[in-house]
């Protein structure tokens, strides 16, 4: 490959051809030219068709096939179904554990979600300092990425083992005595979570980090020339330009902490979300309609229903990150929307004037 | 790093008057922060330390006899039993350890060896070729980023059932083998890596539209093709969800088998510890091999302010 590369620079230095070769080809469209230009029209296609094949195959059609049988009481032996309508849907909403999944998925999240991205933001700001090993420090924060979430799940259940645990043991040594992590919804769900921030956390402070060192130094000289400490320089400058990355960040974790399985899956040997379903979560639930019950109808619908709570919950986090972390390049205060629109009005009627008066 | 060693460069006007501060060194002194100090590395200590405390934990539990666990005031030495209780794992008949072992590296090596090729090759049309529809279907692509994967698990089981490959690892890889994600990674990388002269000069020396690919896209795709290899296999080795509907109990993937472990041992969580430590262990081979190119990756593909 190198040689070839090396060959196409070399022939591309001399000067270009003469005239008479260029008009000798204008001339003839010789079958090579021909094949030329249809290689260029057909080949973007060819290149992107094997990704979007697959695509077609393992993920439009299963995003549209679940929608029908999410419509259909399946029969699972004769792989065929018979539609039914919403009765599905209203099946699944009917059900008093899929209230109790869905507050523990949104519980789950939250724990998950909002300490991970302030803990993120603390190593990312440790890892931004001017430490030495750097790599070395980054890399110490990213292991637990590496680390099968089934395998963290495995390690964290015997760290909280309700009678026998490490957390536990710690807990009664400093006289608080210990909690019913398997028992009690709240617990379960932080544990659940301790075993999606550790996994998680590290990973996002990386990115977080990236963002930060985008930030051009100059930001923080000019602060502290104006008197700012380091606890204002971090509201005033490296939050607000760490936006797009949060909404990023945050977005992706939403996808992620509402999909959560693996982890309430390993919680207990029997995979069931526990006695009273403390800790299942839809996509256990789902798993358990479809792959317990072997109702892929109400395993479908339910699909259908966490895709839709996503994307809620997605666009819900893209408006309130927005309204939260004002503008990188804001200054003064948050105007309103109609406030906006008429500064806008107004520099369009100055820029109009600046025009007039140019000519 | 070295940007802020040079406080001022020289910018013709007012500002580049001010002289830097200068340490006892002689170096202009650093413009942001000082040298950290006690608490940057205590907390940074802190991290590793949270990093590493639950493998070494299941190492501890893994290396021990079954009552490990069950005594709070265990020593946090290592007991001698890990090669026991990693032989119990491994000759465990129901857990199938070596077939899964096998079942993890073909599937995540055949899994991101395909997912660079489409990727890399739909990545340069799509950073380098005009086509109508450029931008449409890349926005296309970039939003099933967000499609989940549980969306897709009911129809594609009745499609591997139906073709009767359910419990194969085929039906393990093909689902993975499409990454929208891959091909956002290649298309933003390959956009900035490559100069549009380079592909005019190739296309002035005759050359087609696949030997331009091949000459200049691949070459030039190398390094974020190595870290996307990393990331799909990581990601692949480490799934769960899916080869657990689709596979048989007897041809797992390690993930897989883990769970099994769990269901056939929980009583002795020292030989479920084990096997989690084995399992472990080929990804952090490679995380010590190639961890500095993962953290580069991550700070490479992050979406910058």
């Amino acid at each position: 490959m190198l040689i070839a590369d090396k060959g196409a620079a070399r022939t591309a230095s001399p000067p270009p051809s003469p005239p008479s070769d260029r008009q000798r080809r204008v001339r003839v469209l010789s079958f090579s030219q021909k094949l030329s230009r249809w290689d260029l029209k057909v080949s973007p296609f060819l290149y992107i068709s094997p990704f979007f094949l697959l695509f077609a195959i393992v993920g439009l059609f299963p995003l549209i096939y679940t929608a029908v049988i999410s419509f259909m009481d399946w029969d699972q032996i004769r792989q065929e179904g018979e539609f039914i309508g919403f009765d599905q849907y209203a099946w699944i909403l009917s059900q008093p554990k899929f209230w109790i999944a869905l507050r523990n998925t949104f519980s789950i999240f939250l724990l998950s979600s909002v300490p991970q991205l302030i803990l993120a933001l603390f190593i990312a700001t440790m890892l931004d300092r001017h430490i030495r090993a750097k790599t070395f420090w980054r890399m110490s924060a990213l292991l637990p990425y590496v680390v099968a979430p089934v395998a963290v799940g495995l390690i964290f259940n015997a760290l909280y083992a309700d009678n026998s645990g490490q957390i536990n043991a710690w807990l009664t040594a400093i006289g608080i005595g210990p909690i019913p992590w398997h028992v009690e919804p709240f617990w379960s769900h932080v544990a659940i979570s301790t075993m999606v921030n550790y996994r998680w956390t590290g990973y996002n402070a990386l990115i977080l980090l990236a963002a930060m060192q985008a930030i051009p130094r100059d930001y923080y000289e000019a602060a502290r020339v104006d008197g700012a400490g380091v606890l204002r320089q971090f509201w005033s400058i490296t939050l607000p330009s760490l936006k797009p990355t949060f909404i990023f960040v945050i977005i992706t974790s939403t996808i992620g902490g509402l999909q959560v399985f693996e982890e309430p899956r390993m919680f207990d040997q029997y995979g069931q979300g526990g006695a009273a379903s403390q800790w299942l979560t839809i996509t256990l639930y789902l798993y358990n309609l479809g792959w317990s019950e072997w109702n892929f109808g109400r395993a479908a619908a339910m699909a259908w229903l966490l895709f839709l709570i996503i994307l809620a919950i997605g666009l819900i986090n893209l408006l309130v990150t927005q309204k939260l972390i004002g503008d990188a390049g804001g200054r003064g205060p948050t105007l309103t929307r109609a406030q906006r629109r008429q500064l806008a009005r107004d520099q369009r009627d100055r820029r109009a004037q600046n025009k007039e008066g140019a000519r | 790093m070295t940007d802020l060693l040079k406080p001022h460069q020289a910018g013709g006007d007012a500002t580049a008057t001010i002289v830097a501060p200068k340490d006892r060194t002689g170096r202009p002194r650093r413009i942001r922060g000082y040298r950290p100090g006690f608490w940057v590395y205590g907390g940074l200590i802190a991290v590793l330390l949270a990093s590493l405390f639950p493998l070494y934990f299941s190492f501890l539990i893994g290396s021990g006899d079954s009552s490990t666990l069950r005594d709070p005031n265990r020593s946090w030495i290592p007991g001698g039993n890990f090669f026991a209780n990693a032989a119990a794992v491994v000759n465990d008949p129901s857990v199938n350890f070596w077939r899964a072992l096998w079942n993890s590296i073909w599937t995540s090596t055949v899994i991101a060896v395909a997912v660079v090729m489409s990727s890399t090759i739909a990545g340069w049309a799509f950073a380098k070729l005009r086509f109508p529809g450029n931008k449409a279907l890349l926005a296309f692509v970039i939003a099933t980023m967000a499609v989940p994967q549980q969306l897709g698990v009911v129809p594609l089981y009745v499609l591997f059932a139906e073709l009767g490959w359910t419990g194969k690892v085929g039906a393990v890889i093909v689902p993975m083998l499409a990454s929208a994600f891959g091909v956002f990674w290649m298309t933003q990388y390959l956009r900035q890596a490559v100069p549009d002269e380079l592909i005019e000069a190739a296309r002035v020396d005759g050359a087609s539209m696949i030997r331009t690919f091949w000459t200049v896209g691949m070459t030039a795709a190398r390094p974020a093709a190595a870290m996307l290899f990393l990331f799909t296999f990581v990601q692949a080795w480490n799934n769960f969800f899916w080869p657990f509907i689709v596979l048989d109990r007897q041809d797992p993937t390690l993930p897989v088998a883990l769970a099994l472990l769990q269901s056939n041992h929980f009583v002795d969580y020292s030989i479920v510890l084990a096997g989690v430590v084995l399992a472990t262990l080929p990804l952090l081979l490679l995380f010590v091999v190639a961890g500095r190119q993962l953290v580069s990756g991550i700070m490479a593909g992050a979406v910058k302010g």
